[in-house]
């Protein structure tokens, strides 16, 4: 283990909470409960690392379960998170009636 | 190019995917579209992880992913939407437990020998196993409170602070012993345990009103494990989506805490809303002594019938109530008769960041009609009629006026200037925080008693029959 590796692997993790915080800044209030669900399943990225521990060749049994287990607890959190996240933002509906309470809102909400 | 310069560059595609995904929930005719680009993304990952050179035994990891996703499609869509709260929890909890798992199997896979094991490699081995038993414990607790399976009042005992200080910093301490030598999968299943213990610990203190700001946490807590996984396994595509997450989660965590006026640690740490758990001081709030005007449902749909602008204010009572669909119906009723109606959406109304935005959006209500907290307070001077619907807290001008509340700086929704506001309540009894809310006893206000979902469907019909 190079120590140049863990510095490029600081400097991807850096950057990336900035772009995080930079994205993440802009998403309205309205949008705050499917930003965390959607985030929730980005996190179920853990399902990458669950399979390459799961399919190291040659391991012990109980450690196979172990990471056979992280699979599925991935899995879940993949599926069960995007599904979720879809079924809040159909929901969300801008309806053609109303029209005086229509516009001015939403244009003072992207003002920001 | 090699098979692995391909995975990379699927990697790097999946990265882009989850930052547009991010990117296109900037607003609500996007976020949909955003949210499939991030599940390709994420199916583009997967794939590339299976083809990897070296990879074994895809049978039973496939046979696993084909068993679980099911139970998480299935979970995902008969879950209900007051239920929602739980369900993120729920899933964060999946997640943080899956970072910790990967430690432990990685952990035991580098180490053949005590001592072998690489600083960086130990460091971020010990802090995926620590940080994700924290945030699948913590979740696990978050998620029993909003089921109602555990009380969602405070728990508090002597020596708590004390106790979880200690606690955590013996796991702490257990880990950087196996960073310092003794690397043993007993220690490390040490640290998985104390952790796993705090998370529980740490979260039973923390009052129900409390949660968005715990759910943001253990969110952010989650993207921190997985980016320590990452670290773990050299692999960029987990160290930048744990890094979103982690990001994402902290900033909600500080929007949170600056709509309370709180900061994190009182938050955290307070047990905000013990001294309401006190039995006296419950039962005899705001009851004695001064009147409160209540009302009958034809009385308030007089009032609301004949306004020019009605502004609703839902809160938490709704979600237990389940009256959202009511509310929408009322809503349209009053719009029907030209009625100028608006939703008022407090920042920390309900048990998530953005939870009543999602409730009424069910209800088919449009978006543009919810508005911010800073957009509607102008408007309440305004308005003919302010109608909270199981909200508290969020309303209590005490916040504005009375240093001495524990509530005083919390932006609020000024109701209280309003001409006229009707509050739907169940009973006289004091909100989350634990508070008398004085606005109960303004001569301005009328009291409609009952469930919020009864009440408004009874105001419905007394608005038809007008």
């Amino acid at each position: 283990m190079t120590s140049g590796r863990l510095i490029v692997e600081l400097t991807v993790l850096v950057l990336a909470i900035f772009v995080g915080f930079e994205v993440i800044s802009k998403v309205p209030t309205l949008l705050h409960t499917p930003l965390m669900s959607g985030t929730n399943a980005i996190h179920g990225i853990v399902l990458v690392g669950a399979i390459v521990v799961a399919g190291l060749p040659d391991q012990a049994t109980w450690i196979r379960i172990v990471a056979l287990a992280a699979v599925a607890l991935g899995t879940m959190n993949v599926v069960g998170g995007f599904v979720v996240t879809d079924r809040m933002l159909e929901m969300f509906k801008k309806r053609a009636a109303a029209p005086p309470a229509r516009e001015a809102p939403s244009s003072s909400r992207q003002e920001r | 190019m090699s098979r692995q310069d391909a995975i990379s560059l699927a990697y790097l595609a999946a990265i882009v995917s989850f930052v547009l995904a991010l990117r296109f929930l900037s607003s609500p005719t996007t976020a949909r579209l955003g949210n499939w680009l991030g599940a390709g993304g994420m199916a583009v990952a997967i794939a590339a992880t299976l083809a990897q050179r070296g990879l074994d035994h895809h049978v039973s990891i496939l046979v696993v992913m084909l068993v679980s996703a099911p139970v998480g499609a299935f979970a995902a869509r008969s879950v209900k939407m007051t239920a929602m709260p739980q369900m993120v929890a729920l899933f964060n909890g999946v997640g943080g437990g899956a970072a910790a798992l990967i430690g432990l199997a990685e952990f035991h896979d580098q180490a053949p020998e005590p001592g072998r094991i690489a600083f960086n490699v130990g460091l971020s081995t010990v802090l995926s196993a620590l940080i994700g038993s924290i945030s699948f414990a913590g979740s696990l607790v978050a998620f029993a409170k909003l089921q109602e399976l555990v009380s969602g009042r405070p728990i508090t005992y002597p020596g708590q602070k004390l106790g979880n200080g200690l606690l955590i910093a013996a796991a702490a301490g257990v880990g950087i012993a196996i960073l310092a030598g003794p690397q043993e999968d007993g220690l490390l299943i040490g640290v998985i345990a104390g952790a796993a213990l705090f998370g529980v610990l740490f979260v039973l203190p923390i009052g129900g009103a409390d949660m968005p700001v715990v759910i943001s946490l253990l969110n952010a807590l989650t993207g921190l494990a997985a980016a320590a996984t990452g670290f773990v396994l050299h692999n960029n595509v987990l160290i930048v989506s744990g890094a979103l997450v982690g990001a994402s989660g902290t900033l909600l965590t500080l929007l949170m805490g600056r709509a309370m006026n709180r900061s994190i640690g009182n938050v955290l740490f307070g047990a905000f809303g013990q001294v309401a758990a006190g039995p006296a001081a419950a039962a005899a709030a705001g009851t004695d002594g001064q009147a409160v005007r209540s009302a009958g449902p034809e009385d308030v749909a007089i009032m609301l019938a004949y306004a020019k602008r009605v502004v609703i204010v839902p809160g938490y009572g709704m979600a237990v109530a389940q009256a959202q669909h009511a509310v929408r119906e009322l809503a349209d009723q009053l719009e029907h008769g030209g009625v100028d109606v608006r939703y008022a959406i407090h920042p920390v109304a309900g048990r998530m960041p953005g939870h009543m935005n999602v409730l009424l959006a069910e209800a088919n209500v449009p978006y543009p009609q919810l508005h911010e907290l800073e957009e509607i307070n102008p408007e309440f001077p305004r308005t003919d009629v302010a109608l909270v619907i199981g909200a508290n807290d969020v309303t209590n001008p005490a916040a504005r006026t009375s240093p001495a509340s524990p509530i005083y700086g919390m932006p609020i929704l000024d109701v209280d200037r309003a001409a006229t506001i009707v509050v739907l309540k169940r009973g006289m009894s004091p909100g989350f925080a634990g508070i008398d809310n004085e606005l109960y006893l303004d001569p301005k206000t009328v009291m409609l008693f009952g469930d919020a979902k009864d009440s408004v469907t009874r105001l419905v019909a007394a608005v038809k029959a007008l």
